[in-house]
């Protein structure tokens, strides 16, 4: 094409309409199968589809004017710092009618054919294909099978380097679980606090009343609210005996039960009082107060974890010892114990 | 080409004159192409042809919403602070102040407020995600039941499963970024729900949070996983599945002209380019309309998370809710032995029950090609109706993840209807069941009497003509055919390798060919 100059018409020189197809003409080297002919201006491929061009000319342009608008105003919005709506307005309204404009003008005003082309297989030959798979297979028969201990060696050290990235990998992103999730911050003889660490005292609640606890020392801890959370109701004035084995866990009507649902660990944080039934949001189980929290609806598989209680000398709630198994859901390493009975 | 005048100077016709017909354009091309060879290709690329149909732009709407995703993913990181670190907030919006908050969650007010059309990109963020998501899966169901996938596209279905999935889960993670109370409390079900797999769950659970729930570790995480690693597997992704359109050229409806081996449509160049660039930006002003009018999201109402607080109405984000509905009416069915346990009221719903359908589209096309022995390339798509069986099995699937994000609704159905929420969960345990197989005989029904009985629909009507023959028999036939009646497509030709702009005749003069289908052309 160096010497483009000489191999095109000037402008204002009439172009032979058709080219004979076959004949080489200028641009078509491009295309060296068949070249298509050039294709005269009112050929019917490349008519526009709109039924009034002129009409949806001035349509489109209104709506690209629309969009000019949209975006400059926009523009004077952001400026002076506009609420978001007029923002949103200005853009939308803008964008929008700039992407209505576009489009109509692809669809009504430019050449929509019906145009054709073909398409090729994508497969190659059979012999193609073959060779493909003869290469795979008697090359690495070659390198591999001849050379069977090297294949070995290579295989086991890539698998070994693999194996062991895998430790610094896994292994830096945390701790192991041990033992971590069948303990909580009570420990026995914990007093109970509230969100703001103050005591709870004996004559402190009426009967119907709940108050979420921490142990002592942890209510401001990640931990203390996750894990150690724990709801303190009031369900009468005397000793509460919610299952047989726990006589002395709710002194004078204080029951506490673990936060954390059993279900998927959301926070028990409804109290249905009338029913007395603690409820968790999350997917609406429902765990009886009376009878030791054990679940009346919704998926929770088990009881809240009871944490036995009682009154000090001085009058304050505190933790006779620790929940007796792990609280939350269930996991693998979970044991059988306390399921709702010990 | 050396003149004594500037190029400046020179008049359009000196230019072209010394360039050739196409003048600078002819230049820039030669002087590409001698560098990348690109001028056959590229002409190629210009000239491909797209087939049209309304339902081809839900993929489109995906793609935008795509883009948009990421020019407003990119502002947000500008001023978002991935860190569990509490401080007090101090800011423009008072009735936060003074309170202790995460650092990601004060970062995220401040976005909403202090930061310029901070809001706005925001919401479009948000905005943006649910409708990638959404259209998606309305573009799979496009592709499912004009059976799109089948060979040679299986992959390309492969991929666009994948995208679903890993859209579903950064949205997940996003939805996690900010930190407030009912985000919080995604992130804690999503703990518990590793620890629910048997036998390295609480491992997992451990090493993604990097200790016990809620450590302070796990919103940087999320974030440089929901901006870099997912948004880059994405991108690649976005590029494949177009790599692999445009190889494979895109399938097309059955009409005048079109067979297996062809493709009829519009060319890339200009027509298909003015109308999806036109569509992007309609998407994007939609997206920046729901943005700034429409509320999603408002976490400053909602507060900073703390572990033992929640808010009464929790509701994981659109696309997580057939999950959160699965877990809400499973059976409380844990099993317990030699020291274990296994949570199946979680594991069920919340892993298997979501693996097992994914894979099940996944496997869909190898299934079909399995069931039917059809081994054949297919690039001529079916009707719904033209393969009853697939297309009631999708109805099915999807009546099924409808009747499950209903049933994340338990509680606010109850309520509203006044009825049991006992009655509302085992309606759902029914409905969940019964739907699906309701769904599937209905459609199977539906498509073969369509199949069988419409022979004419989507022809249009004409009028039966009765007339009564001299013996006294009534005869009823069609009339004649009246102009118009038959819309006449024209027969596809080749996209024209060059154009006569030439005028034809004097200006003003008016061409009139009368051809069916063929309008003037005015000068
Ligand atoms: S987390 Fe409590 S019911 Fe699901």
């Amino acid at each position: 094409m160096s010497d483009s100059g000489s191999t095109f018409e000037t402008p204002g020189t009439q172009v032979a309409l058709e080219v004979a197809s076959g004949g080489p003409s200028e641009g078509d080297g491009h295309r060296t199968a068949v070249p298509i002919p050039t294709a005269r201006l009112d050929d019917p491929h490349l008519q526009e589809a709109a039924r009034f061009p002129r009409r949806t000319e001035a349509i489109i342009a209104l709506f690209l004017l629309v969009g000019i608008g949209g975006v400059a105003a926009f523009g004077a919005a952001y400026v002076q710092n506009a609420p978001s709506w007029v923002l949103a307005l200005s853009m939308g309204v803008g964008l929008f009618a700039m992407g209505v404009g576009l489009t109509a003008w692809g669809k009504y005003l430019m050449p929509q054919g019906p145009f054709v082309e073909d398409r090729h297989p994508l497969a190659n030959s059979r012999r193609d294909q073959e060779a493909m798979a003869a290469a795979l297979v008697e090359r690495t028969g070659v390198v591999v099978k001849r050379r069977k201990l090297l294949g070995g060696l290579l295989g086991g050290g890539m698998g070994i380097f693999g194996i062991v990235t895998l430790f610094p990998l896994l292994r830096s992103l945390g701790p192991l679980p041990g033992k971590t999730l069948f303990t909580t911050g009570w420990k026995s003889g914990t007093y109970l606090v509230d969100s703001t660490g103050t005591r709870i005292h004996k004559d402190q609640m009426s009967v119907g009343g709940i108050l979420t606890v921490y142990p002592q020392g942890k209510e401001n801890t990640d931990r203390g609210q996750a894990v150690d959370q724990t709801v303190l109701i009031r369900a009468q004035l005397t000793d509460l005996v919610t299952m047989k084995s726990r006589a002395n866990w709710a002194p004078t009507g204080y029951v506490a039960y673990s936060k954390v649902c059993t279900h998927l660990g959301c926070p028990v944080g409804l109290y249905e009082q009338l029913l007395e039934l603690l409820v968790c949001p999350c997917h609406q189980s429902m765990f009886n107060v009376r009878d030791g929290a054990v679940p009346v609806f919704g998926p929770a598989p088990r009881p809240l974890p009871q944490l036995p209680l009682y009154i000090d000398s001085t009058g304050f709630l505190r933790a006779q010892r620790g929940y007796n198994q792990p609280v939350g859901p269930g996991f693998w390493e979970r044991t059988t114990e306390g399921n709702g009975t010990a | 080409m050396i003149t004594t005048e500037g190029p400046r100077a020179r008049t359009r016709r000196q230019v072209q004159q010394s360039h050739g017909k196409y003048g600078r354009v002819q230049v820039a091309v030669n002087e590409l192409d001698e560098r990348l060879g690109l001028a056959r290709g590229g002409r190629i690329f210009l000239d491909k042809l797209f087939p049209d149909h309304w339902s081809f732009m839900l993929g489109e709407i995906a793609l935008y919403s795509f883009v948009v995703l990421l020019a407003t993913g990119v502002f947000l990181t500008l001023y978002f602070v991935p860190s569990q670190t509490i401080v007090t907030y101090h800011g423009v919006y008072k009735p936060l102040d003074g309170i202790k908050m995460s650092e990601a969650y004060a970062s995220t007010v401040n976005i909403s407020f202090a930061v310029r059309a901070g809001l706005l990109i925001r919401q479009m963020h948000h905005w943006a995600a649910d409708v990638f998501i959404g259209s998606i899966v309305v573009h799979m169901a496009r592709i499912f039941f004009t059976g799109a996938f089948r060979k040679p596209r299986e992959l390309n279905w492969v991929i666009g499963l994948t995208m679903l999935i890993l859209g579903i889960l950064n949205g997940f993670l996003g939805y996690s970024l900010p930190d407030d109370l009912i985000s919080g409390t995604g992130i804690r079900i999503a703990y518990s729900i590793l620890e629910s797999i048997p036998f390295v769950g609480s491992y997992l659970a451990f090493w993604l949070f990097g200790g016990e729930y809620p450590g302070n570790i796990i919103i940087e995480r999320f974030y440089i996983i929901h901006v870099l690693i997912i948004p880059l597997v994405l991108l690649g992704m976005v590029g494949a599945h177009l790599g692999l359109l445009v190889r494979q050229k895109h399938t097309q409806f059955r009409g005048k002209g079109r067979t297996e081996h062809n493709v009829v449509g519009s060319p890339m160049f200009p027509t298909f380019m003015a109308k999806t660039t036109g569509f992007l930006l309609m998407v994007t002003g939609a997206l920046a309309l729901l943005g700034g009018l429409a509320q999603i999201n408002p976490i400053w109402q909602f507060g900073p998370y703390e572990a033992s607080k929640i808010s009464y109405a929790v509701q994981p984000d659109l696309y997580m809710g057939f999950l959160d509905g699965a877990l809400r009416i499973m059976p409380s069915w844990q099993w317990t032995g030699w020291g274990h346990t296994i949570p199946w009221e979680v594991l069920f719903p919340a892993i298997i029950f979501p693996g097992l359908l994914f894979n099940l589209c996944f496997a869909w096309p190898a299934l079909e090609r399995w069931f039917t022995g059809d081994n054949a390339m297919h690039n001529l798509l079916d009707r719904p109706r033209d393969r009853p069986k697939r297309t009631a099995a999708g109805a099915a699937v999807f009546a099924l993840v409808f009747t499950l994000f209903c049933a994340s609704a338990t509680d606010v159905i109850a309520n509203y209807f006044g009825v049991s929420l006992n009655a509302t969960l085992w309606f759902f345990r029914a409905a969940v069941i019964l739907v699906p197989i309701v769904t599937y005989y209905l459609t199977w029904r539906v498509c073969v009497e369509m199949l069988h009985g419409g022979r004419h629909m989507g022809k249009r009507k004409r009028a039966m003509v009765v007339s009564r023959t001299p013996e006294g028999e009534y005869v009823a036939a069609p009339s004649d055919m009246r102009p118009g009646d038959e819309h006449s497509e024209l027969r596809p030709a080749p996209v024209p390798e060059q154009i006569d702009m030439e005028p034809l005749e004097p200006v003003g003069a008016t061409t009139t060919v009368s051809s069916p289908g063929i309008r003037r052309v005015r000068r």
